[in-house]
């Protein structure tokens, strides 16, 4: 049954697709303002990307309802960079030039991005971002609207200090970019508050790693010295199944020692039992159990679309629906769709999220979001057990790390990325 | 506004406790557990930690049926009152008045980590003088981790009542961890807490030892650190053992995986790089079959994996065959397209799983026989790994004794060792090559069954183990079982050894690098086949 569903899915994914295109051919005499959408639908990380598609569908199909925008309709472009990082770069190059789209919603890897940028520099295009990732960057023509570290995972460390009074760590990770820049920042910002070296234990695995059993001995071991431990995992994608079935397995319970997970969402979750995991933790801006009246209206609009009552939301996802909003209302201010014009606008632009708060585009082209803690649920979902008050501002660079906490980004006043405030030049340190 | 509201609350709670201690011991008691009762509808984990602490200190009868209920997710809670649900039936847990329906507004009541440390802690107290010997041991256990001095009367009072062997020792314990960290201890207690603690001499002991209360006199002090000493001392031999097996079913899993490999391209010679996907559909194998007995029979769950385990052959194994007709034979004696061949193969299969069952990984339920773990002394084995181990054993012996003592086995042999003399002596080679192609996958298939107890079940499950698999079997001697065992547990114990000192990455590339260097010294590998067929 689940297969079948499942085969249904993609094909009715792969018609609204077709039909979006068809329409789009047909209402070409109207003229329109094309959108292009730059994620892999085939490859490795299809099994993320292709739901952010069908996210970029749906919310420019909405859009059209009300009339689209500047009076004309919006036509969706979609490509298939299939994880292959340089074709991103291609796939940008054709949709700015061939199909002259006049923004850009994609990407998902760190490299991915990486090789776009020369490019949206190069044609002066706009590209919304929506993933959480390392930070140490900003440029105009990007607009990050997933968070930077100090928008989850500085946020979720000062949670385990304050309300499980954790004093020993683990920087647990998958060895590559996002983890350890991550875990470089982590670790200055709990020097920074006290923490002695010995009570830092950090540890990379390769990708896809499998055999657990020593290392999460070791955890257990570092665990048992007498102080409060937690593991603050930025452990990718597939090796995160045999991880947590390790430490269910080795009786690692929350209570004793929580795991708290960047990376690690509802869809990573369906592949395991979450009975044992129950307690462990995420930190994302966005869970589907936020109890909040626009969550509750847009999942409720999203399963009509996707004509599928078990169809689920994610944290990317709602970074898309701000950045689409945003981007709406920042062409209606500048009243064309001109990139230069709405890369001027966007700063300062207001758009409310889904868990209840209204997010703003900095001058740093990040966002203000909200932080959230959840708590695995035995049937797979999350509990919502602790929100930042407000909104917290994304910060393009570190303030925790050497080389990074005198730069300042402000594409405003300054017109710069990487101002050094101390040398008083742009361009870095 | 919300930030006001809970504290508010607390602070009428502190004052209802206040009020209710004032009135004297009797209505206290039942004040104090409807007062807390009220609390669980403010939905804020702060309140509802200080309202189980209330409510395990209030003595009241009711008091472990509500808190295990709120263990379990059956405690709901709204408008100041609380139920219990058992079954579809709901009892207010203040009057004991029944309900057919939750009243509305009524939830479940939450937990966060810290009120479920609470609730084991408070569970733990309650249950000491319970009737069940397990269940008092699980409240020693609780009462150990919890070290709160409160318990400290009703664990002297279990204690003293206590006939269970086992049960009064875990309360021993129990005991001597609370007088040993609680800071009024005289120092013979403290002394007699540490004998029993360093008898115990696992980690928690260790941790409690080494973090000895503050201002405690120097030579209990010293004691302890020497205690201390003494059990991370045997710890770490301990941990080296631990090691050791870890080694050792890392060992076998490599020793599933290659297996298969040792005869498709040990004994043929083929380079099958769709081997890893033949272990795939194995595991998906499994899939299917558990999802199917949980449809139909979820009785039998327990018993899945040994109907997966000849279903998963059969698959794989047909599969393998249809490879072979289809496929290699006509590339026989052309490695290099062979490669080719059956690496676009295993693409061509992970796309078609990919498009049948979707790309999201797939849940392979664990048997319960197969969860949790074994204690022997310092050594936590879990029971997963302990089942794969054997498997991989067994797996191995029967694929012995079948090509050492079957009519088919002799033909394999035969053929791997001579081919043209073995058709010339009648049999029929190009039958037994898809034969034997066809036990190799099977075998992987065999494999998938294990690997999706411990890994994703996920299209790209191949992949990750069809490098490990050619290392083994290059390593061990290709055309050798004997050698692909050796190889496997070799590299699997090695692995488990470099892992703590040079980490998961560089462990991994210092043992190819070793294998490198060693392939060059032995170019066959540890146990190389001698005679002719070498030279075929």
């Amino acid at each position: 049954m689940s297969m079948m569903g499942k085969a249904f899915k993609h094909a009715r994914g792969l018609a609204a697709a077709a039909i979006a295109l068809g329409l789009a051919g047909g209402a070409q005499a109207q003229e329109t303002i094309k959108v292009g959408i730059l994620h892999s639908l085939s490859g490795t990380m299809a099994i993320s990307e292709t739901t952010l598609k069908d996210t970029m569908l749906f919310l420019i199909e909405e859009q059209n309802k009300k009339g689209g925008v500047l009076g004309k309709k919006l036509e969706a472009v979609v490509v298939d960079p299939a994880s292959n990082w340089p074709l991103f770069a291609e796939k940008a190059r054709e949709l700015i030039t061939k199909d002259k789209v006049v923004a850009v919603f994609g990407c998902w890897t760190s490299v991915s991005r990486k090789s776009v940028l020369p490019v949206f520099k190069e044609l002066n295009s706009i590209l919304f971002y929506p993933v959480q990732y390392e930070g140490e960057e900003s440029e105009r023509n990007v607009f990050y609207t997933g968070a930077a570290p100090n928008q989850q995972a500085i946020p979720a460390v000062d949670y385990l200090a304050k309300e499980e009074k954790v004093q020993r760590w683990v920087l647990a990770g998958t060895d590559y970019v996002y983890p350890r820049t991550t875990n470089k920042i982590l670790e200055a910002y709990l020097k920074s508050k006290g923490v002695p070296a010995e009570d830092i234990m950090i540890n990379y695995t390769p990708f896809g790693h499998s055999d657990w059993q020593t290392i999460v001995a070791d955890i257990k071991k570092f665990g048992s010295a007498g102080k409060k431990t937690a593991v603050v995992s930025t452990i990718n994608g597939d090796a995160n199944v045999p991880f947590y079935k390790e430490l269910g397995n080795q009786g690692i319970k929350a209570t004793d020692i929580p795991v708290v997970a960047f990376s690690v969402g509802e869809e990573e979750l369906a592949g395991i039992d979450t009975k044992p995991l129950v307690g462990h933790l995420a930190a994302w801006n966005y869970f589907q159990s936020v109890k909040d009246p626009a969550n509750e209206a847009f999942i409720k609009a999203w399963k009509t679309f996707k004509k599928n009552e078990k169809a689920v939301t994610n944290d990317p996802m709602e970074a898309h629906v701000i950045g689409f909003a945003m981007w709406v209302k920042a062409v209606e201010k500048a009243g064309t769709t001109d990139p230069d014009k709405v890369i001027d606008a966007l700063p300062g632009i207001k758009a409310p999220n889904l868990t209840g708060g209204v997010s703003e585009m900095l001058a740093n082209h990040h966002i203000t979001k909200p932080v959230l803690i959840g708590e695995i649920k035995a049937d797979g979902q999350f509990d919502v057990v602790w929100k930042t008050e407000g909104l917290v501002a994304g910060d393009a660079w570190s303030k925790h790390l050497d080389g990074s906490k005198d730069l300042v980004a402000d594409w405003v006043t300054l017109k710069c990325g990487n101002y050094n405030s101390v040398t008083k030049k742009c361009g870095g340190v | 506004m919300p930030r006001i509201r809970p504290f508010l609350r607390a602070c009428l709670f502190a004052l209802g406790l206040a009020a209710s201690l004032a009135l004297g011991p009797a209505p206290a008691a039942a004040d104090a557990y409807t007062d807390a009762l009220a609390v669980f509808s403010a939905d804020s984990f702060s309140d509802t930690d200080a309202a189980v602490t209330a409510i395990a200190a209030s003595g009241h009868p009711q008091a472990e049926a509500v808190i295990r209920a709120l263990q379990d997710g059956r405690l709901l809670a709204g408008g100041g009152r609380a139920f219990i649900r058992e079954g579809a039936a709901l009892t207010d847990a203040a009057t004991g008045e029944t309900l057919a329906a939750p009243p509305p507004g009524a939830a479940t009541v939450r937990l966060n980590n810290r009120v479920r440390r609470t609730v084991a802690a408070a569970l733990g107290s309650l249950t000491l003088l319970s009737p069940d010997p397990r269940r008092r041991l699980n409240a020693a256990a609780a009462v150990f981790k919890a070290r709160d001095a409160t318990a400290l009367p009703t664990l002297e009072e279990a204690l003293a009542r206590e006939g269970d062997r086992r049960v009064r020792a875990a309360m021993a314990e129990a005991r001597a961890a609370i007088l040993f960290s609680r800071p009024d201890s005289n120092a013979a207690q403290r002394m007699e807490a540490l004998d029993i603690l360093q008898a115990r001499g696992d980690q928690d002991a260790l941790a409690i030892l080494s973090n000895p209360p503050a201002g405690i006199a120097p030579e209990i002090a010293a004691a302890a650190a020497g205690a201390a000493d003494a059990i991370r001392g045997r710890l770490e031999l301990w941990r080296a053992l631990q090691n050791a097996w870890y080694g050792l079913s890392l060992g076998s899993v490599l020793l599933l995986a290659a297996i298969g490999l040792a005869i498709t391209f040990g004994t043929m010679g083929v380079i099958n790089m769709a081997h890893g996907e033949m272990v795939m559909l194995g595991a998906y194998t499994t899939f299917v079959v558990q999802e199917l007995i949980r449809v139909h029979a979820p009785w039998m769950f327990g018993g899945s994996l040994f109907i997966a385990i000849p279903l998963a052959f059969l698959v794989a194994g047909a599969v393998g065959v249809a490879i072979e007709r289809c496929v290699i034979r006509f590339l026989y004696g052309r490695p290099l397209e062979t490669l080719l061949a059956t690496w676009g193969l295993s693409l061509m299969l992970q796309q078609a799983v990919r498009t049948v069952f979707g790309a999201n990984n797939r849940e392979v339920g664990t048997p319960q026989w197969m969860s949790g773990a074994l204690e022997i002394g310092g050594l936590a084995l879990t029971y997963n790994r302990i089942a794969i181990v054997v498997f991989a054993l067994i797996v191995f012996v029967v694929l012995l004794l079948v090509l050492r003592y079957t009519p088919l086995g002799l033909h394999v042999r035969a053929v791997t060792q001579n081919r043209r003399m073995a058709g010339s002596m009648g049999i029929p080679t190009s039958r037994i090559d898809a034969l034997t192609f066809g036990l190799g996958s099977g075998v992987a298939g065999i494999a998938g069954v294990a690997l999706s107890q411990i890994d994703n079940v996920s299209p790209n499950l191949g992949q990750s183990y069809i490098i490990d698999s050619f290392m083994v079997v290059v390593f061990g001697g290709v055309g050798n079982l004997w050698g692909t065992l050796v190889g496997a547990m070799t590299l699997g114990i090695a692995n488990k050894f470099l892992e703590p000192y040079a980490g998961a990455v560089l462990g991994k590339i210092l043992l190819l690098v070793a294998i490198i260097l060693f392939i060059q010294r032995r170019p066959r590998g540890l146990f190389a086949l001698k005679g002719r067929a070498v030279e075929a």
